[in-house]
């Protein structure tokens, strides 16, 4: 019984938030959302350098995977991290690689980044518009391949992460920012706020740890076990994304802000990899089955 | 990162749960909060304490089995899911033991921890006031030296009033805060002291609870004479010895997650068994499952509690995160329960009885207000709340 990440994952999570943090994510980010995807394809292949691609292809934990899928959705990464964490098992050596590969969810009629990845399953339509601008998204008809539970896994510690990120920013944000001669961070109604956001994400990562524990011992509960992750995580990031644009003010409303790129980020993912209703419902089908 | 447990964990946990299997009593006793009730819940802790399950952390001197962190949550993820009796001695055995471990002299340790771990003498904690609630430091009863020529010696006297003493109205004994040093303000001048709640000069007045039964008091003392022997830690520290205790109801020793688990459990039954009216509608699953994951979440992070705690370090104002996050649970819980109950939601059950109990939890051991204001100072820095000095100034 050790329930907490080793030395090694630690030292893990150091090197990818290092590397991530000197490496201007925001502004591949916005350049990516123009097509333009210079910048992004360098930071992807630097992290496939680092071995993020291949974490379970080549033998990583779950664990592993979630750690750096913090660090992504922290940092605002672009590109299909997602979807190659799920097709890590059909084309392992192509994933270890850093090909990009993608593939449209379970029951989405999109797949993200096909005009820069290449679609394993089904053909390339139209572009499609995503709330989040980042996320470039085409038409397929295609089905799913992959593994779905890893996807929504991954998609967790992403929300987790930029859930994370907006609520560091926002609690800068409400000790700099002055009103009636104090910050506002020592108003009781914005402090309160805040530590709703703090309780709700510190319940999420043992969500997230757990889920991916008992997915890597096979266990029978490890679908569940993710469906709860993924809904409370969703839930959690929204909280943190909403309490961040309410104590941001206006400013939090506008495009210039970078904060605005995770709030809809943090949007995007509530939706993708299964809806909190989707993986509630799955949790209880597994619980009482065919009695209710 | 596992959570696997070893063969030895494994071993004890079988042991409690066979144990458990034969002597949790069928039907369930009346509550704590009557004399019956009571006296009932004594009988059980010292069936317990026969066969040493009601105290599995304490040192085998005291009644225990120095049963590991690890093995004390297994104990009482078990306890819970047995559905055994809640525990009458839980003031003294969560909240004061600790103190009595921490900062108890070796004689009070034998005099006090063996007939707290067999339930002969039950504790009440006296902090409150009726004027000092979540600002606990501005108590104003006061503890005054006596020495030669009084009743009994060396010792103090104790005078004020105390309030929402949980089990103080059947208890034996009392704990609490008291002023020693009258020209210090606040959390200065404060001792913590031990007393029988029969003393010359004590009296108790039972106070009803929503549910009608007696389940705290008011006590107050007038001229109670206190040993110096049953001073708690040093004179003068009370606060810094009285805090101990504030991490311990906060944090992880009073709620373990097998109540929450348990709980959830048993909603996830009422669900299945078709208890669910049309009027609650599909809402009422989802309602379900987010009982389910949060109680998963609840157990989980205790893991991650009990290894940091394990590896010798401290969960510090977490504690907060903590209570705020098991008592919102705890209501919601229910109360999606008397939801899909239907009419018969009103109709008083076990589940109203819950739901009556978890009312309580937001608002004792620091409401959650309070744990929400150390959330966001603590943990995440930001300015403190003006203090009542500088208000005053």
């Amino acid at each position: 019984m050790r329930f907490q990440l080793t030395e090694d994952q630690r030292d893990f999570e150091n090197a990818l938030d290092d590397l991530l943090a000197a490496s201007n994510t925001v502004a591949a980010a916005r350049a990516w959302t123009e097509g333009d995807h210079a910048l992004g394809l360098g930071i992807w292949k630097r992290l496939t350098d680092l071995g993020v691609n291949g974490l379970l292809a080549e033998g990583g934990s779950l664990v592993d995977l979630v750690v750096a899928h913090e660090a992504l959705g922290r940092h605002l990464a672009v590109g299909p991290w997602i979807e190659v964490a799920a097709l890590s098992s059909p084309y392992p050596e192509r994933v270890t690689a850093g090909d990009l590969l993608t593939v449209a969810a379970p029951g989405a009629g999109f797949a993200l980044d096909a005009d820069v990845a290449e679609l394993v399953e089904g053909d390339v339509g139209a572009q499609l518009e995503s709330v989040d601008a980042t996320r470039r998204v085409f038409a397929t008809h295609g089905r799913f391949m992959g593994d779905a539970d890893v996807a929504a896994l991954a998609c967790a510690a992403q929300l987790l992460g930029a859930g994370e990120r907006v609520l560091a920013d926002t609690v800068t944000y409400v000790q700099q920012r002055q009103q009636f001669g104090r910050p506002i961070g020592s108003f009781q109604a914005v402090k309160h706020r805040l530590a709703d956001v703090r309780i709700a994400l510190d319940f999420a990562r043992p969500l997230i740890y757990g889920a991916a524990l008992s997915v890597s011992t096979d266990s029978t509960t490890g679908a569940r076990d993710v469906s709860a992750a993924k809904a409370f995580t969703a839930g959690a990031g929204w909280q943190a994304a909403r309490a961040a644009l309410q104590l941001h003010g206006a400013v939090g409303y506008t495009q210039e802000l970078d904060l605005g790129l995770w709030i809809l980020r943090i949007r995007a993912l509530v939706s993708a990899w299964g809806t909190p209703a989707f993986h509630r419902q799955r949790i209880l089908q597994s619980l009482v089955g065919g009695r209710a | 990162m596992d959570l696997e447990l070893s063969a030895t964990e494994r071993a004890f946990r079988n042991e409690v749960r066979a144990w458990l299997a034969a002597h949790v009593p069928a039907e369930s006793l009346p509550s704590m909060d009557t004399a019956e009730g009571f006296e009932a819940h004594r009988a059980w802790e010292a069936e317990l304490a026969a066969d040493r399950w009601s105290v599995v952390s304490w040192p085998e001197q005291y009644g225990g089995r120095e049963a590991s962190l690890v093995e004390w949550v297994l104990f009482e993820e078990e306890y819970y899911r047995a559905g055994a009796p809640g525990r009458v001695s839980q003031n003294g055995i969560f909240l004061l033991a600790p103190v009595l471990f921490e900062h108890g002299t070796a004689e009070q340790c034998a005099r006090y921890l063996p007939p707290m771990a067999t339930g002969e003498r039950i504790w009440a904690q006296c902090w409150s006031e009726p004027g000092s609630g979540s600002d606990l430091a501005s108590l104003r009863s006061t503890a005054t030296r006596v020495s030669t020529g009084s009743r009994n010696g060396r010792g103090w006297l104790l005078n004020g009033q105390k309030t929402w003493s949980s089990r103080a109205a059947y208890a034996q004994m009392g704990f609490g805060l008291f002023r020693s040093d009258p020209r210090a303000e606040r959390h200065h001048g404060l001792t913590y002291f031990l007393f029988p709640l029969d003393a010359e000069g004590v009296t108790v007045r039972p106070i009803a609870q929503l549910d009608g039964e007696a389940g705290f008091a008011e006590v107050f003392f007038d001229d109670v004479f206190v040993p110096d022997e049953d001073v708690l830690g040093g004179v003068g520290d009370g606060w810094r010895v009285a805090m101990s205790t504030a991490g311990n109801e906060r944090g992880l020793s009073l709620r373990s997650p097998g109540r929450f688990c348990a709980a959830a459990d048993r909603l996830v039954e009422l669900y299945a068994s078709g208890a669910s009216t049309s009027s609650s509608g599909a809402a009422a699953g989802d309602r379900v499952a987010d009982a389910w994951i949060r109680a998963q979440a609840y157990r989980l992070y205790t893991w991650g509690t009990v290894t940091t705690l394990a590896a010798g370090g401290d969960i510090g104002a977490a504690g907060s995160v903590n209570k705020v996050f098991w008592s919102e649970l705890d209501v919601d819980v229910h109360e999606t329960a008397l939801d899909l109950l239907g009419a018969e939601g009103e109709l008083v059950s076990r589940w109203t009885d819950g739901h009556l109990f978890s009312l309580a939890g937001p608002i004792y051991a620091g409401t959650n207000e309070i744990q929400r204001t150390i959330v966001a100072e603590r943990i995440l820095g930001l300015p403190k709340e003006p203090r009542p000095t500088e208000v005053r100034g």
